[in-house]
């Protein structure tokens, strides 16, 4: 895979800030010690009106209508858009799970918290950061075609037309780590003469830390 | 050139620099917890890769565990799921030979308070965990980050996070704490201050003399909370009172280590030419004990103040889900229940001066629950060889096993729908400690006082 390009997908447009992973994955389900399964348990307490437990079926539970994942229009969204700091609090990664297994492909937000940024791209979901300008276009096309396409070779987000919408910045390493998919640990592993001196230098000044 | 505590840190384990402009960083201890690495481990073995480095890492179910009938050890577990994760951790450490406490062991508990208190994380050292809180360590003098699980399996194979380099903070808190104020109101004052992404990007240093007069408990509270404000990694230098602290812990390094080690250690804070890409001064002589009305630790406002208006459309939705509304008096809330305990406040000190408000009264007839959970099992001991679990007990508290318990509310220990609770953890979103529950983030002196009345109380009217 050498071209990553999300093309004509819908957005689910979430208008809050500071979104944390209890509300992306809440708690009771994190007990799984999978890392597939947690989609139907997206936004749980958003998405449905009763409180949802492991191991359910969540087929016939009550559904908030209000909620915009439940809205006709949004269904089988693949480009998630919010407000500022998304993804703050626990460093659970079940979170980017989550969304990758309800078909979330890429999260589009002005600013994102540390820890879920990096789960994202540790899983290859790309997590693209735009300014307040830029995400404003996007919640204002939510509400028309809602489509949007994206190019990560070329780091752009093209409307319905093709048309740019906006360029974005993206870390050399973190593109790669999406495009091609890359065994991290086989990486740094290669540098494991590196760790090896470095551990040995260690071990005679700091022993106690062999304890 | 002059350094940062955080640049001294970073320098000191920087293994290499990998072809793609990230660093290795070398990681000297992870600590390991049942619910963020069955999946880390599991990759390990799909892999077939090995475990780099067993001594680094220790064990400790805190999450799952429930926190009454702890004698019975697993068969104590209804909840099949979580006994299922509490058990792979069994067996991940038995298979992979790392050294567990266990939940028989007395030493359990939640895993920031057990790793200080056995001296398993110590100052220079840099400290990973599967959980944001790992923040707290950084009180130590050491660069503590929470990680994601994927992050886990790269530490558990590799013994090095691919780090990129943080931007350099110093968050100076000058003056003396009023009677009554405490760690906790300080770290919520900084996250109204700078909000929950104000420390993004940033490894922030706390410094100034209240933080040198802060205890390393208090350390450990501020620190804990530096996640809350965005920031990976909150850190304070090394001193005399973190080498009081460290000295003779179990896996503390003794006599000739001992001299080795604080000549280290003593070199853990920023020079004074150090360049912070970003500096704050806050005044601590006028603060008051703090209370969140919200879903966010940002906000939160002095505890005899009243709800201000909503600035925001994630502020309108707060109030409406904590069912407040602007203008209501902090101290007129109704509450109904107290939790006492999580990493942010369940350390000796905080039981002590907990309870020293709490003795010879009792808790209102409107609150449904008080509990306390001591950090550990040996807190725990501690507090019940000073009488403070009985002190609680006979106030009408229950007095529970150590775990993360209703910080987060994995265990059967969590708050109903609607209600209103004290509670001296770190993070009061919605549904965090029950479905539908409203958390107030407040101090263990604002929630034992508080206790006592049913309704917020202010603790500096109080006998500490």
């Amino acid at each position: 895979m050498n071209e990553y390009t999300i093309h004509q997908a819908k957005m689910l447009p979430l208008d809050r800030a500071n979104i944390d992973t209890d509300q992306i994955i809440p708690k009771q389900f994190l007990k799984s010690i999978k890392k597939s399964g947690f989609g139907p348990n997206l936004f749980d307490s958003w998405r449905y009106l009763d409180t949802g437990y492991p191991g359910q079926d969540n087929s016939t539970r009550p559904l908030n209508d209000d909620f915009v994942m439940n809205k006709k229009r949004f269904l089988g969204s693949e480009v998630l858009i919010a407000r500022d700091n998304f993804g703050c609090g626990s460093s659970r990664e079940h979170a980017v799970w989550a969304l990758q297994d309800s078909g979330i492909k890429s999260v589009i937000a002005p600013s994102f918290a540390d820890i879920f940024f990096n789960n994202c791209f540790k899983n290859g979901l790309l997590a693209i950061e735009v300014s307040n300008e830029v995400i404003e276009i996007l919640f204002k096309l939510s509400e028309s075609d809602n489509i949007v396409n994206i190019d990560l070779e070329n780091q752009a987000l093209l409307d319905i037309n093709e048309k740019l919408i906006s360029n974005f910045e993206i870390e050399p390493f973190r593109k790669k780590c999406v495009l091609e998919g890359l065994d991290d640990i086989g990486i740094s592993l290669q540098y494991s003469q590196e760790i090896k001196k470095f551990e040995e230098r260690l071990k005679q000044n700091s022993p106690w830390i062999f304890r | 050139m002059a350094k940062t505590l955080y640049d001294k840190l970073w320098d000191a384990h920087l293994v290499a620099q990998r072809e793609d402009g990230t660093s290795l960083l070398y990681i000297d201890r992870q600590l390991i917890h049942e619910v963020t690495s069955p999946q880390a481990f599991e990759g390990l073995k799909l892999n077939g890769r090995k475990l780099w480095r067993r001594s680094a890492s220790k064990a400790t179910p805190d999450h799952n565990v429930p926190t009454l009938d702890r004698e019975k050890g697993l068969s104590g577990i209804e909840d099949k799921v979580a006994k299922l994760q509490v058990t792979t951790l069994d067996e991940n450490c038995k298979e992979f030979e790392i050294e567990q406490f266990d939940i028989l062991d007395k030493r359990q508990g939640i895993v920031h308070v057990v790793g200080p208190e056995q001296g398993i994380t110590l100052p220079g050292m840099t400290v990973v965990c599967g959980d944001s809180h790992t923040s707290t360590h950084g009180a130590l003098g050491a660069l503590a980050m929470g990680i994601g699980t994927s992050e886990v399996e790269h530490v558990l194979a590799t013994q090095c996070l691919v780090a990129t380099k943080q931007k350099n903070m110093r968050i100076n808190l000058n003056g003396a704490l009023p009677e009554g104020v405490f760690a906790k109101d300080l770290t919520l004052t900084i996250i109204g201050k700078i909000g929950t992404a104000g420390g993004t990007g940033y490894a922030i240093e706390y410094s100034g003399d209240c933080i040198s007069d802060l205890s390393m408990e208090g350390r450990m509270t501020v620190c804990n909370m530096a996640i809350e404000a965005g920031s990976r990694a909150g850190m304070i230098a090394f001193d005399e009172t973190t080498m009081t602290y460290v000295k003779g812990r179990p896996y503390s390094p003794k006599d000739s280590e001992w001299d080795m080690a604080i000549n280290q250690w003593k070199n853990l804070h920023s020079d004074p030419e150090a360049n912070f890409d970003k500096e704050i001064q806050i005044d601590v002589s006028n603060l008051k004990p703090q209370v969140t009305w919200g879903t966010s630790p940002e906000m939160v406002i002095d505890i005899d103040s009243a709800i201000p208006p909503p600035r925001n459309e994630s502020e309108k939705l707060a109030l409406d889900y904590m069912g407040l509304h602007e203008g209501m008096k902090i101290e007129d809330i109704k509450l109904d229940q107290i939790f006492i305990g999580s990493c942010t406040n369940s350390r000796i000190e905080d039981l002590r001066v907990a309870s020293s408000i709490v003795k010879g009264n009792k808790v209102s007839r409107n609150i449904k629950r008080a509990i306390v959970v001591p950090g550990s099992g040996l807190v725990d001991q501690q507090a019940k060889k000073e009488g403070l679990d009985q002190i609680f007990t006979e106030a009408g508290f229950e007095w529970r096993s150590p775990g993360c318990s209703m910080c987060l509310g994995m265990n059967p220990d969590q708050i109903s729908e609607g209600q209103h609770c004290a509670s001296t953890s770190n993070r009061n979103f919605e549904g965090r400690q029950g479905y539908k529950g409203r958390t107030h983030l407040v101090s263990p002196a604002t929630a034992a006082a508080s206790a006592l009345s049913g309704n917020f109380v202010d603790p500096r009217g109080t006998s500490i």
